[in-house]
């Protein structure tokens, strides 16, 4: 399989272009840097390390502080992301039927590199949420933006087949 | 215009879920197949509402035929077709999928003021809010009503705020008031972020004109001209719900220069959150709101004084903002009628866990626990025993059976250790460990601490280090003592209400099952048979039929055993993940 | 003005004035770890909590503004558990390697693990670790020492204007660093450093070279430039070996990167120490002493001012001479030369 991890984005003319955009709607606004640094996640699937010092030299405000807001929060990603997102609720409900289980199952099926939530191949980006709020389907999994209720190990193993056999 | 055939389908986060969109899918199908439209198209129409609360039998459907309303449970795509065809075309309720007698009893002892139009109305058409009456409020706030009088109408309401701590709403907005500064602003905290806590989404994502028109009669009130909302990104659809709401409004000019025909200014703009649980607390989320790090400062001045931008702020949360409308609309006695002496009106909750009927409730301020839990509830699911309720998320505690008959309101709750929070109520059963539901909450904790104060940024750290310990089975003698010491200097020091409250957990645990504590600590055991690492697993022969799943399901290879023969786990191997214990169809894996 | 009271005694403080302040302003001594007065109050450390009466749970006195009528108590058995607790917190994620660290005897924490007796940690578990260093000549970053006041931060922000530097992640992994963890890439101006709490900043050049104690203090005046920074010189045996500012000093303290530890010239070899002359033409600059080399400069000066006129000199004066000695220097050229051909090189 070939590497799926795109190569960080150079700051080609589209970026910059992109930057822009966002760039003038930050200042037509008058608006925060964290809407700005948003943006740029939307615009790029991350937010990529020259797009910051871009905005940084553009707007004034110092490079420290875009860095701060970044690593508080916890939406930002400062890598690129897996072609396929997982998202597993770790809320109250989920935690006492059973999401350990479902996170144990899918650590195995998955082994990410030491401290990564992104696997080798570049397929599939774990994250953790503190609650989705469907609490009634408790335990609960997101696969790129589709909400799954009542999982089980056995399932979640499925569902993940399913995306490598998609990607194959 | 309303068809003489009405269909609502719930979709809410929970109903979607479920598989809502699927069914609304079907429902379009049915009317596309070629002969039906001329049958019925121009009779029915389908409309997609909020969260009605009984999220455990979605997706719950509602066909009303000359206003005789018929509700189904459990509806899937496949069972579409013969609704449409029996139902809507040949006028018979198709009976065995219609909610049973228990799906009243559900309801029975609500009382709904802020939901009271959920699952009723379409969220997405301000026309359908209209018709329920909706902005009549503010329009009569503003034409009939002086902002002093509207802030001593809340007053009277003894309406208090529903996001935490319970602060008296009309109190709040007379204290903004004295300050002369200006400009003034209004916030609405939906930063829902407690974990079992589905509140606001459902209020804005089923009603989100409400908190519209509350927000608006605070603004009046304090008279502020810019209103923030402060929303999730976790909570797609109720962003999106809420930008459409909003833009209906501004079409309307219900937002925007001059609302609703007066002179008064009021503009609404949204902020998403960026997930940190942290700015659920008042000052972090201003910090948030001006493109800070969310951490919290020391209060006080009080964001009434000192808030947005420095300047005088209101911050209530969604809940609260969404139940000012009934309030000025029905008037401060009526309102002060519900509840108990000092916890008026309705709560919302979430009704979680260990429960048969889980979804979100509103109830009257005061009503007996034993009646949430085993009426509207229906008790506890799979027919286990209650432990404890948990409320107040993170920052609240755990309710033992022994005070199943408390009345739940605010001074109740923080009698018996707990808080109210934002209103999520975690039904927990013999099954669960406490030892290990408090760890949860401290990993939880811990891991949003800001880090800006020492105790909350090394103290919840350290109780989490010490409840990790017990649980693993390296408790010590001692141990508890030291948890509660820390965990109330902890309390006592931490800058901002996260921190204050993150002991509470450890403090209530402590409190109602010390016996667990000790068993960990004193006999390495979990007595709900859930912390792994003090578990033994192993094999009854007598049951085991050697189907050789656990075999399969073994991450470790330490099941062994001959096909048709009864296996044997290896305990030195294992890791004690308990895949064979959930893979056992014939209860044969045991744990100890 | 308001007044109030702080362990029962009476004092009156102008509106505005923050507890700690007045506390202060009292000589009733607050711990804290966090407060600078030059910088905004902040009510991280959490080691300033007092009692007021009718507040329901202890508030910080940094942060807390005096009001008329308050009842402040600072001291009582439950506010020195409290304070004893933070101490131990911090120190249980704390390297304490005093026997090897540069700030031993001048480190805040150290003080207060001496005053609240903490030879045992009751909360010894996960410490941080940062295996980072940093190449630049001269800040020196401990991280593992540090324990989040967050005063470089702001001293860096409010004061220095700088910002090269802010608190990263959240929780227990904050911490401060340069954006994306980089080296450091600022002035160097080290005013970080003075408020450290802690021995998580220091000088490069510092390190190993003499304890507090055994350590000379000469006042003195920077050299660098026409600001007139006062400075201390730190001295072990005739050696400087650091450079600090007094707070009550025209400058307050702060220094730039020059006059913080532009001090290594001092010690050089190669040094000029006394005038050089060139005695023959094309011959080799040697040693001269003062009064040789002064009377040179003024028999050329004589020479060319009797051959060429006084316009045919020039002077040009140094931004790093004092106002007087340019005072001086512009006299000497109109009144003894007799030329207006004076100027400095602020102007260039």
């Amino acid at each position: 399989m070939t590497l799926l991890i795109p190569e960080k984005i150079k700051m080609d003319d589209s970026a910059i272009k992109t930057l822009e955009t966002i760039y003038a709607n930050y200042s037509a606004a008058n608006d925060n840097i964290i809407s700005a640094l948003q943006e740029i996640q939307k615009a790029f699937g991350f937010v990529p390390e020259e797009s910051v010092y871009w905005f940084a030299d553009k707007s004034g405000v110092p490079m420290s502080k875009f860095y701060g807001i970044l690593t508080f929060y916890a939406q930002f990603h400062l890598k690129p992301r897996g072609k396929n997102i997982i998202t597993a609720c770790c809320g109250t409900v989920c935690h006492v039927k059973g999401a350990h289980r479902v996170l144990f199952q899918l650590n195995e099926e998955l082994s990410f590199p030491p401290g990564e939530d992104t696997t080798r191949d570049g397929l599939v980006t774990l994250e953790k949420v503190a609650c989705l709020g469907a609490c009634s389907i408790a335990p609960v999994v997101v696969v790129n933006d589709k909400v799954c209720g009542r999982i089980t190990p056995d399932n979640m193993v499925k569902k993940i087949q399913k995306l490598r056999d998609k990607d194959k | 215009m309303s068809k003489e055939i009405l269909i609502h389908v719930c979709m809410d986060t929970g109903g979607i879920a479920a598989g809502s969109l699927d069914v609304v899918d079907a429902f379009n199908a049915e009317f596309a197949k070629t002969d039906i439209p001329a049958r019925i198209e121009k009779r029915c129409s389908l409309h997609k509402v909020g969260c009605r609360g009984f999220c455990a039998r979605d997706v719950l459907v509602d066909i009303t035929i000359k206003g005789e309303k018929t509700t189904y449970q459990y509806i899937k795509p496949d069972m579409v077709p013969r609704l449409v065809e029996e139902h809507i075309i040949g006028d018979t309720p198709v009976e065995e999928w219609m909610v049973d007698e228990t799906y009243d009893d559900f309801y029975k002892l609500q009382k709904k003021v802020v939901l009271a139009n959920n699952g009723k109305i379409d969220p997405e058409n301000i026309d359908e809010y209209l018709d329920v009456g909706g902005y009549a409020s503010i329009t009569k706030a503003l034409k009939e009503m002086t902002a002093t009088e509207v802030i001593e109408t809340v007053k009277a309401s003894g309406l208090r705020g529903r996001g935490g701590a319970g602060f008296p709403t009309g109190l709040k907005w007379e204290l903004c008031v004295k300050n002369k500064e200006n400009p003034k602003y209004i916030i609405c905290n939906a930063d829902e972020g407690d974990p079992g806590a589905f509140m606001d989404r459902s209020v804005i994502e089923g009603n989100p004109h409400s908190l519209i028109e509350g927000m608006s009669i605070g603004a009046y009130a304090i008279s502020s001209n810019v209103g923030y909302v402060y929303i999730r990104a976790e909570y797609p659809l109720a962003v999106e719900r809420l930008a459409k709401a909003l833009d209906q409004a501004r079409e309307h000019g219900f937002l925007g220069k001059g609302i609703h025909g007066s002179d008064f200014d009021f503009e609404i703009k949204v902020k998403l959150g960026a997930g940190a649980f942290v700015c659920g607390e008042e000052t972090a989320l201003i910090a948030s709101i001006e493109g800070e790090r969310g951490m919290p400062r020391a209060k006080p001045p009080y964001p009434a004084d000192k808030g947005l931008w420095g300047k005088p702020t209101i911050i209530n949360n969604v809940e609260t903002w969404a139940n000012l409308p009934p309030i000025i609309k029905n008037g401060a006695e009526w309102y002060a009628a519900i509840g108990s002496e000092n916890s008026k009106g309705t709560k919302v909750f979430a009704l979680t866990g260990k429960i048969r009927n889980t979804g979100l409730i509103e109830v009257p301020m005061g009503i007996p626990l034993r009646d949430i839990i085993f009426d509207i509830g229906g008790g506890i699911e799979g027919g286990g025993l209650l432990k404890a309720v948990q409320t107040g998320g993170p920052s609240g505690g755990c309710i033992p059976q022994e005070h199943i008959d408390m009345r739940v309101d605010y001074d109740n709750l923080a009698k018996v250790g707990s808080m109210m929070g934002s209103g999520g109520m975690v039904v927990l059963d013999e099954s669960d460990c406490m030892v290990n539901i408090t760890r949860f909450f401290l990993e939880f904790t811990q891991a949003e601490s800001c880090g800006k104060c020492t105790p909350c940024r090394i103290g919840t750290k350290r109780l989490l280090e010490i409840l990790t310990r017990i649980t693993e089975g390296e408790g010590k003698k001692g141990d508890i003592e030291l948890l509660l010491d820390l965990a109330n200097d902890v309390k006592d020091t931490s800058l901002c209400g996260l921190g204050m409250s993150a002991p509470n957990p450890v403090l209530s645990t402590i409190r109602y099952f010390r016996h667990e504590y000790e068993a960990h600590i004193n006999h390495k055991r979990c007595p709900a048979k859930v912390c792994r690492k003090l578990l033994t697993f192993f094999v009854r022969e007598d049951l085991c039929t050697g189907c050789g799943m656990c075999v399969r399901a073994c991450p470790a290879g330490a099941v062994s055993g001959k096909k048709k023969k009864p296996h044997r786990i290896d305990t030195s191997a294992c890791i004690k993940c308990g895949a064979c214990y959930d893979v056992c169809k014939f209860k044969a894996v045991l744990k100890e | 003005m308001i007044s109030l009271t702080i362990n029962e005694k009476d004092i009156r403080m102008p509106e505005g004035a923050t507890v700690l302040e007045a506390a202060q302003a009292l000589e009733i001594e607050v711990p804290t770890l966090c407060h600078d007065p030059q910088l905004k109050p902040y009510g991280g450390c959490r080691l300033c909590i007092v009692e007021i009466k009718d507040f329901p749970r202890p508030v910080t006195a940094c942060t807390t503004p005096a009001t008329d009528g308050m009842e402040v108590t600072t001291e009582s058995d439950r506010l020195y558990r409290l304070r004893r607790t933070i101490v131990e917190l911090l120190l249980s994620d704390h390297p304490n390697d005093c026997m090897v660290c540069a700030r031993a005897g001048d480190c805040t924490l150290q003080e207060l693990a001496y005053f609240y007796k903490l030879r045992e940690n009751r909360f010894i578990g996960e410490r941080r670790h940062y295996d980072m260093t940093d190449k630049n000549p001269f800040i020196k970053r401990e991280m593992e020492k540090c324990i989040l006041c967050g005063k470089c931060v702001r001293v860096c922000d409010e004061i220095q204007g700088v910002n090269a530097i802010d608190i990263a992640y959240r929780g227990f992994n904050a911490k401060v660093c340069p954006p994306y963890e980089k080296d450091l890439d600022c002035e160097f101006c080290g005013q970080c450093i003075v408020v450290c709490p802690t021995g998580a900043l220091s000088g490069v050049i510092w390190g190993g070279q003499g304890r507090q104690m055994d350590v000379k203090l000469t006042d003195t005046v920077c050299p660098y430039c026409g600001c007139g920074c006062n400075i201390t010189l730190h001295s072990v045996r005739d050696k400087v070996i650091r450079v600090t500012s007094p707070k009550d000093s025209i400058n307050q303290g702060w220094l730039c990167v020059k006059g913080r530890f532009g001090y290594e010239f001092i010690n050089q070899k190669d040094r000029l120490q006394t005038p050089l002359i060139r005695r023959r033409k094309g011959g080799k600059l040697e040693p001269a002493t003062w009064d040789e080399a002064l009377n040179l400069v003024m028999s050329r000066f004589e020479k060319i001012k009797k051959e060429h006129g006084p316009d045919a000199l020039a002077g040009l004066a140094s931004a790093r001479c004092t106002n007087e000695e340019n005072y001086a220097f512009q006299k000497f050229f109109r009144a003894v030369i007799g030329t207006n051909n004076v100027d400095h090189c602020a102007r260039y």
